[in-house]
């Protein structure tokens, strides 16, 4: 465990690093560009401006002092200031995270209901329903999720009325987003826990359990669903970053409050401490969810705790 | 053979008449299989792979599989009709009045659950597990019973942290939990070691001699020899020869019970062949081109190979090193057979990496010829790798996939420089008993036997001075393990190649070794002509291991070769 | 597993790809002539356009699908399903090229870490670890936010942010190859490396990669259509599906077959390259495993 915490902050001081060379080397000048974004037009600045945002930002200072200065900085929680707002990085990304949170969270916890009881019930049964599960997980895993959530826009909110058109983080705001977001993720959950579950369910301790006088769906969840669930379950962390990339999507869909807009926005306003700030929160969550996947693995499977 | 003393009029157990299944090919997984077991006594079902022993082993409680098609007669247990239940009503059966112990042993129980529960698992489900007290007292007796040491500990621990007789044991508690009165066990001894395989046979003995019927579903004859009191031999889904274990082995009349007795190699063996004389022999070794092995060493008249205190050792996943070869010294002489015996993690396997130079010893040396041969350069020993080849337990992961047979066995013939290419290539799969025309097939396509004759023609095809052959017929049934072992004996007898032969089992290797070497944890316990070995054992372990080996009961009359 | 048929020209060849064809299950072959469908409207769009893509008829404006407009019409009156089958080529260009490109950064980091030895590979596996901590979009974003928004920043967008996946994958086919029984074989044979190298690794690590390739076109599009969508892509007047989506999104609620039909084409283009891709890579690997990007 010492050493998953050693490469968790291994990971998180080279995404760091990573965010601040890209700073250093994006091309043109950063105080032209901040004049250039702020104005919102292209002009030639003059060299007291430039002197004096220079002075500002620390422009002038070895490489090496900044760097020092931005890991520092980052130690404390502090991500810079924002080009186009005017405002540390991290008071932007705290108001407007939450939502976001909330949102991937329980994308998360749905697309692994939706996956596991499909698996369970239709895994391994030579039956229409078993085919149809298949390909609905193969289908679902394919769909890009701004696309599910423009259908259900129009045909549940636009059309029939029942959600909200505008976004709004209630509860029940939350409820097309999340189901939105998850839908794609447990076509993929499914897949892989589907391919493991069947593979389980031919292995020996499974026959030999039948044979004490288990039923069927005794065997499913009591013996062979901990089993099924592993190869996903280490793939959870990954599954949030992805969960982050189709959060900005829908968001913008639903036109919901949180991190999504904020990154559009600065994308298209070249505000990069703002974006690489907001990646290096998705990485330190990324990291996060990784270590929380690695303690349930080991709850799932006791042989790491022996070993 | 039973001491019991059974009334043969007393109502069987269980009584199965004509019973078929089918799983929607052409043939019959299973035709017209019948018999009945009273209470006490043994039967065996044997045959190869194929055979539909064990889809009958499963049939009995009615997990034949998804989409069987399973017809029967008459199925009866204890006078009951028993044909037509519904899962419901057999899953009452299962455990309760029928106990199973299915295949592989190893990996038959859940690696995440404590192996108490497995072995609880039955009274739970049968509503008769009582308190949870009462529940972890029942299954450290059971536990206790068949002979699991430390049960209280080992009820708590998961089954990786067993070893294999220990799980094995556990397996067939759990199987004995709610005390069936029949017990079925479908190959309870394979891949076990041979001290373990003695001892779990030992405890289905003693399970028979409580009262119990049993029925032990095995490919190994000598294993059923010892247990049983009635034989049926299966082939492809029939019944060829039924009847009393001592008429059966004693006086086969089947002609596939006689080829599957003589085809079990053992000391009795020695010399004579083990496959029918119909079985594709070796042909001659034809191209004039290739130098007799004798005659490339050359004025050299020591050891082909000479091994001399090897050292390997490897660290683990904790980091911990573990010494899997200590102080190995042998030598093999100019078309000599050497078997390494040993029980699964004595270092042969490693041993055998080490001859052929795929791992680095730590300390000491191998000479080839009376030249250096470990201690070289990779770059300068690769022109004399043709000396030594290799022939795996498993040939199917050892050929490219993408690859046809013509060119698997070409690119070792390219490297010789022996012949003409593509002649050549038709001159070795003759040679090994490959049909021609299978050529252009791809490993996929082949049968197991067929895959070790083109493992064995590549191996063979660079005309190497000595053949390492590692576990090459483990994974093979016991009639295609006897055409195998046939042909490396012409191979060594015509071709002059000197053998290093691994195996765990003792008979094959006791069937061609000159000499063997007996391993233990990495140690060289005991080596000598095999007679000396395995006749007259010294080392107290080759002695355990000798007397574990279990024997055909009644040796058959042996057809001279 | 029969062999399959790509070396056989002629008349025999003709017969064994009927042969071929007729052992396909309905679903493929469905799915594979939607792609050839959507390659024939790459090539010649002229052929399936019902209408003039960029004839303009405000008379008929924002119409809903019709028998004459079976995608509608847009807010300047043309035929959107004319103007989505317009726009095929540059998307399955840009797919192609995110793909490609993605592949080549794949490639070197994949190969230099499969074969360079323990240092080479620890490092370089780092290294992609690190880039897994962040989504494949913001990657692609903080690539647009850097150098500006155009169709050649989206395509290296894309590639970037999905080639650390690809290399991994790679990585793992060179490490499981050069771990392979039969590589030992032939090294007890007496082969050199190099000659291993190139006639078992090479070959078997790099034969999933063309279904791999096919398979990513089809996620190249998504994603590429992710970052339209977001604004971040083609500029809207083209018929690129993915700026045909960004200028639909004004009207989601008022004409929304703007907004999904561009999506349709997109998802049911990816889906049936996703079913083609499986089926080849099961024929020539067996089982599947899914895996990540």
């Amino acid at each position: 465990m010492a050493r998953r915490l050693g490469g968790a902050v291994f990971v998180l001081w080279a995404t760091a690093t990573f965010t601040f060379v890209v700073q250093l080397f994006m091309p043109g000048d950063r105080a032209t560009m901040i004049i250039n974004t702020q104005a919102g037009n292209l002009q030639s600045p003059s060299a007291e401006q430039l002197a004096a945002l220079n002075a500002r930002y620390g422009f002038d200072d070895s490489y090496l002092a900044q760097y020092v200065r931005y890991i520092g900085d980052l130690a404390q929680g502090d991500l810079g200031i924002s080009y186009n707002q005017h405002q540390p990085v991290t008071e932007i990304i705290a108001a407007q995270i939450g939502p976001t949170i909330v949102l991937t969270l329980s994308a998360l916890v749905l697309a692994w209901l939706i996956s596991l009881v499909v698996t369970v019930l239709a895994t391994g049964r030579d039956n229409a329903w078993s085919r149809a599960a298949t390909g609905f997980q193969i289908v679902t895993a394919a769909l890009p999720p701004y696309w599910i959530g423009t259908i259900f826009l129009v045909v549940l909110s636009v059309q029939l009325g029942i959600f909200p058109v505008e976004g709004s983080n209630t509860l029940v705001g939350t409820i097309l987003p999340a189901f939105t977001l998850a839908i794609p993720l447990s076509g993929f959950l499914g897949q892989i826990t589907q391919d493991e579950f069947a593979r389980v369910l031919d292995q020996p301790f499974v026959t030999s359990s039948r044979t004490r006088g288990i039923g069927d769906l005794g065997v499913r969840l009591k013996h062979v669903l901990r089993h099924a669930v592993l190869p996903a379950v280490t793939l959870s962390g990954w599954a949030l970053g992805a969960l982050f990339s189709g959060a900005v999507l829908i968001e913008v869909v639903f036109s919901r409050q949180g991190i999504g807009g904020v990154l559009v926005q600065a994308t298209n306003g070249r505000d990069i401490p703002l974006v690489t700030g907001v990646m290096l929160a998705s990485a330190a969550m990324y990291i996060v969810a990784n270590l929380l996947v690695d303690i349930a693995y080991r709850f799932i499977d006791p042989r790491l705790k022996s070993a | 053979m039973s001491t019991l003393a059974v009334d043969r009029d007393e109502a069987p157990l269980i009584r199965l008449a004509g019973l078929r299944v089918s799983f929607g090919g052409p043939a019959d997984a299973v035709c017209d299989v019948s018999f009945a077991l009273q209470p006490g006594r043994a039967l065996a079902i044997v045959g190869e792979s194929g055979s539909g022993k064990s889809v009958t082993a499963r049939t009995l409680v009615g997990l034949t599989g998804g989409r069987a098609r399973v017809g029967v007669d008459r199925y009866e247990y204890r006078g009951r009709d028993v044909s037509a239940l519904h899962d419901r009503e057999w899953r009452r059966l299962r455990g309760k009045e029928i106990g199973f112990v299915t295949q592989d042993a190893l990996v038959s129980l859940d690696q995440l659950r404590p192996v108490g529960k497995e072995v609880g698992e039955g009274p739970r489900l049968h509503g008769e597990a009582g308190s949870r007290a009462q529940l972890r007292a029942r299954v450290v007796s059971l536990l206790r019973d068949v002979g699991v040491p430390e049960p209280e500990l080992k009820a708590r621990q998961l089954p990786h942290e067993l070893s294999g007789g220990q799980r094995q044991r556990a397996l067939i508690a759990a199987a004995l939990a709610l005390d069936p009165a029949l017990l079925i066990a479908d190959e309870p001894t394979t891949a076990l070691d041979v001290t373990i395989q003695a001892q779990v046979l030992e405890l289905l003995e003693a399970t028979r001699e409580r009262g119990k019927a049993l029925i032990i579903i095995s490919h190994d004859l000598a294993v059923v020899s010892r247990m049983a009191d009635d034989v049926l031999v299966m082939r492809y889904g029939e019944v060829v020869e039924r009847g009393p274990a001592d008429a059966v082995f004693g006086d086969p009349q089947h002609a596939y019970t006689r080829k599957l007795l003589d085809a079990v190699p053992s000391a009795h063996s020695r010399g004579a062949r083990l496959s029918p004389s119909s079985a594709p022999r070796l042909a001659t070794a034809s191209s004039d081109d290739r130098t007799h092995v004798a005659e490339r060493v050359g004025g050299f008249d020591g050891p082909l190979l000479r091994a001399t205190g090897l050292f390997k050792s490897f660290r683990g996943p904790d980091r911990v090193s573990r010494t899997v070869v200590q102080d190995v010294s042998f030598e093999l002489g100019v078309g000599e057979t050497l078997g390494i015996v040993g029980e699964s993690g004595s270092g042969k396997s490693t041993t055998a990496r080490l001859v052929l130079a795929l791992e680095r010893p730590d300390a000491g040396t191998v000479e080839l010829a009376g030249k250096p041969w470990s201690q070289l350069a990779e770059r300068e020993r690769r022109s004399r790798r043709q000396d030594v080849s290799v022939i795996y337990q498993d040939p199917l992961s050892s050929f490219d996939p993408r690859w046809p047979i013509e060119r698997i066995v070409r690119d070792s013939v390219d490297k010789s420089h022996i012949g003409d290419g593509r002649a050549r290539v038709g001159e070795l799969l003759d040679l090994v008993g490959l049909e021609r025309s299978l050529r252009h097939r791809r490993p996929l396509e082949l049968s197991g036997g067929q895959r070790q004759r083109v493992a064995i023609a590549r191996a063979i095809a660079v005309d190497p001075a000595v053949l390492v052959c590692d576990e090459p017929v483990s994974a093979l049934d016991v009639s295609i393990q006897a055409q195998v072992l046939d042909l490396l004996a012409d191979l060594r007898d015509e071709l002059g190649v000197s053998l290093l032969f691994i195996s765990h089992d003792l008979g094959v290797v006791h069937h061609l070794s000159d000499r063997v070497l007996v391993m233990k944890d990495g140690i060289v316990v005991e080596q000598g002509l095999a007679d000396d070995v395995f006749l007259r054992p010294q080392h107290p372990y080759t002695q355990h291991l000798v007397a574990a080996v279990p024997r055909l009961e009644v040796e058959a009359p042996r057809v001279a070769a | 597993m029969s062999t399959i048929a790509i070396d056989a020209p002629g008349a025999a060849g003709a017969a064994r790809i009927g042969a071929l064809l007729r052992s396909l299950p309905v679903g493929v072959r469905i799915a594979g002539a939607i792609v050839a469908l959507y390659l024939l409207a790459a090539v010649l769009p002229g052929l399936l356009q019902p209408h003039d893509p960029f004839a303009t008829d405000l008379d008929a404006a924002l119409q809903g699908p019709s028998v004459a407009h079976p995608f509608g019409t847009d807010q300047s009156g043309r035929d959107v399903l004319s103007r989505v089958i317009e726009g095929t080529r540059q998307s399955l260009a840009i797919g192609v090229g995110a793909t490609a490109l993605s592949f080549v950064f794949a490639l070197a980091l994949g190969i230099a870490a499969g074969l360079g030895g323990k240092l080479v590979d620890g490092a370089i596996n780092r290294f992609l670890e690190v880039l897994f901590a962040f989504p494949i979009l913001f990657v692609a974003l903080l690539f647009v936010a850097v150098f500006g928004q155009s169709v050649t920043t989206q395509i290296i967008a894309v590639a970037i942010g999905t080639a650390p996946g690809y290399a991994r994958i790679i990585r793992g086919q060179f490490l499981t190859v050069k771990g392979s029984a039969y590589v030992e074989a032939a090294r007890a044979v007496g082969h050199s490396y190099g000659k291993i190298v190139r006639q078992h690794v090479f070959p078997n690590a790099m034969r999933p990669l063309v279904v791999m390739f096919t398979l990513g076109v089809g996620q190249a599009i998504v994603w590429a259509s992710g970052l339209a969508f977001l604004g971040l892509g083609v500029a809207p007047p083209s018929p690129e599906w993915g700026a045909l989506l960004d200028a639909g999104r004004a009207y989601v609620t008022s004409a929304w077959w703007l907004e999904l039909t561009p999506g349709l084409a997109i998802v049911v283009f990816a889906l049936s390259v996703t079913i083609v891709g499986r089926h080849v890579q099961e024929r020539l690997e067996g089982k599947v495993k899914v895996q990540p990007l």
